[in-house]
């Protein structure tokens, strides 16, 4: 579209400006926060000005909340997760989109409800499910044939019991639902033809096509799974498996304790950058994959 | 190299049915066309000997074996398809050698199968492109590459030529004839389009609402076409039609009043019978009106080709088309003379739409008196 209307312009563009400001005003002040002194922070009124303690507040929340070992679970628990998100939504959304059973818009229908049951949600019972994973099958065998078996996997403190309960995603297999749609149906044809197996040409030619989809998928997969707050907290009590956004609690100032702020902010900061990285990193994939699909 | 042979073969959709038992027998090392207006049913039919479409009864076989529940790959064929269906991560070689790569072919072979494949098709200087930086016709030597390079024993065309310009189809059309001639596998061509079925076909197919109307070489569906159907779908322009019932002596049909004199003996068994009269603009002649055994028609419009024209005169309403470069100017309005000569005209049924002379060996083959639109 192609108009001339300077006014029109001139209010969008203010409105994009206050916008832009809301969403970097709080980054700003973390970001002030974090280089001023214990005195500074707590002024009132705050200032906007940047302070001089910057590092030493960088020091003082990695030392404090023992960040090194939560950033590098936080990172193994954000990949693990992502790969899992992306492995699992490509292969069901194929099974779904590809073969021809009566029951798949059941079980399409079935993956897109869980998007109204996030893991809040469902909190309680899938921790009674991680804490005691074969309990269902025991109970199942048991009421079926009365053998009582003694099979038991803990999944708290440990890795699989942070990726696995949040590994299944609605919205991935949707996203890689719609794109195997926008497929033609020849070049299914034209594989089978070929003499190309189903799991042959998902691997030779739908992984491939779909890599702008994967990269999109991979930075929102890795930008939440690092987030994680509350399904980490629960399901690991040891020092050895604590996630940076657990360990950033220690950070936060409690009632008995120093107002340092300062240092909090710094924290933040600090878990804040590899999911920026990511982000800058794959945002030209990630609108190209959410857009549309490259031709 | 292989036979077809397809026995009863049907296809129906829920309660729809699109095939109505089909039989056809292809010889090894034939160029089958199969022609039919969009509908028809001949991707459907295609699709079956390629193992893309079930089969909903009846038997397709492959060189002596039934093939209904064989997988596509083990067919031994190989299509290509409207849009080309290119692999577009891939490069020109690995598109041509995918099958060689699902088929475990060592990679040394494998590259130098695709090296000669892409010279037989004219793509050697192209191997490192992707599918987008091709033009039309260097997709679809691709497409032809990546069939030809699995040395199938049946070679499937799907309206391949469709996507491309006039000139570029004209060109791809020699080619492939040329690339038959020299791998002389069983091919199987489905188009709309009655230039390319014609010369391409060793063996023409003409279908119409799920049934065959006629199967025959080019120019003998030209010249006796087996139903009312076949004799509008072949040629161009389209063969006139006019209604008529045979005089008692059998000698001749009235149009307009004036006698049109026809084969008498074919005439005379089917003497006082309701007939379409058909014959095709390039038989018909323009002649002075007045002239002896012409019918008064009036000039409606002239298309110029520039070789010849098309010259469409209204008689009584019904327009007839005629085809000729003579020298004469006709001018719209003017009245002149049609001549219909005797032994182009077709005779066929006004109720059943069969060839009259063709309807005793008819009588063998009833499941297959379909009524021509």
């Amino acid at each position: 579209m192609i108009e001339r209307t300077p006014i029109l312009n001139m209010v969008t563009y203010f409105i994009m400006i206050v916008g832009l400001l809301l969403i970097l005003g709080p980054f700003w002040m973390i970001f002030t926060a974090s280089t001023q002194s214990l005195a500074q922070v707590n002024a009132v009124p705050f200032t906007l000005l940047p302070g001089a303690d910057f590092l030493h507040n960088l020091q003082a929340a990695w030392h404090r909340a023992n960040l090194g070992p939560a950033m590098l679970n936080s990172l193994i628990m954000a990949l693990l997760v992502m790969v899992g998100k992306i492995v699992l939504a490509s292969i069901s959304a194929f099974a779904i989109v590809y073969f021809k059973s009566p029951l798949r818009h059941v079980f399409f229908w079935l993956v897109f409800m869980t998007l109204m049951l996030p893991l809040e949600v469902r909190v309680v019972p899938t921790y009674n499910i991680a804490a005691d994973v074969f309990e269902p099958v025991r109970w199942l065998i048991q009421t079926l044939t009365g053998i009582e078996l003694s099979l038991q996997w803990n999944l708290l403190n440990s890795y699989s019991g942070l990726v696995l309960p949040v590994i299944a995603t609605a919205t991935g297999t949707f996203l890689y639902r719609q794109f195997y749609m926008t497929l033609p149906d020849e070049l299914t044809e034209a594989a089978k033809m070929d003499g190309a197996r189903p799991l042959r040409f998902f691997i030779d030619i739908l992984l491939p096509l779909s890599r702008t989809n994967m990269l999109a998928l991979a930075t929102i997969m890795f930008v939440y799974a690092w987030n994680q707050y509350l399904w980490p907290k629960l399901m690991t009590t040891e020092a050895d498996y604590q996630t940076a956004m657990v360990a950033m609690t220690t950070l936060v100032p409690n009632i008995n304790s120093l107002p340092e702020w300062n240092v909090s902010m710094a924290g933040a900061l600090i878990i804040m950058l590899p999911p920026l990285i990511i982000v800058a990193v794959l945002q030209r994939w990630f609108v190209r994959g959410l857009v549309s699909t490259e031709k | 190299m292989a036979e077809i042979n397809i026995r009863n073969v049907r296809k129906s959709y829920g309660r729809t049915q699109i095939l109505h038992g089909v039989d056809l027998d292809f010889k090894s090392g034939e160029f089958v066309v199969i022609l039919g207006p969009s509908g028809c049913g001949k991707s459907t039919l295609l699709r079956m000997i390629a193992g893309l479409e079930e089969i909903s009864s009846g038997e397709i076989s492959i060189d002596g074996t039934i093939v209904n529940n064989l997988e596509p790959r083990d067919r031994g064929c190989s299509m290509v398809f409207q849009n080309y269906a290119l692999y577009p991560h891939m490069n020109v070689a690995a598109n041509i050698g995918y099958a060689l790569k699902v088929a475990g072919v060592p990679r040394a072979e494998r590259d130098r199968r695709i090296t000669e494949t892409a010279r037989i098709v004219g793509l050697e200087e192209m191997l490192d492109r992707k599918p987008a930086q091709l033009s039309g016709g260097q997709r679809q030597r691709v497409a032809m590459g990546r069939a030809i390079i699995r040395e199938p024993k049946v070679f499937l065309f799907d309206e391949p030529l469709s996507n491309l310009d006039a000139k570029l189809r004209v060109q791809m059309r020699v080619e492939i004839r040329r690339l038959h001639k020299r791998l002389s596998a069983t091919s199987v061509f489905v188009t709309h389009d009655q230039v390319e079925a014609m010369t391409l076909a060793d063996k023409l197919i003409v279908m119409n609402k799920g049934h065959v109307e006629q199967v025959g070489t080019p120019l003998e569906i030209y010249h006796r076409p087996r139903t009312r159907f076949v004799g509008t779908f072949i040629g161009s322009p389209a063969m006139n039609f006019f209604d008529s019932t045979i005089a008692p002596s059998g000698n001749f049909v009235l149009l307009d009043g004036i006698q049109i004199a026809i084969d008498s003996a074919l005439g005379r068994d089917n003497a006082d019978s309701t007939v379409s009269v058909g014959i095709r603009p390039e038989h018909c002649r323009l002649v002075k009106a007045g002239t002896a055994n012409s019918v008064p028609a009036t000039v409606d419009f002239v298309e110029e080709l520039g070789s010849g024209r098309n010259v469409h005169v209204d008689i009584d309403g019904t327009i007839f088309a005629v085809s000729g470069d003579e020298g004469q100017l006709f001018e719209t309005g003017a009245t002149v003379g049609l001549q219909l000569p005797s032994e182009h005209i077709h005779l066929f049924s006004r109720d059943t739409g069969l060839r009259l002379d063709d309807a005793p060996v008819l009588k063998h083959n009833t499941n297959q008196s379909t009524v021509a639109a």
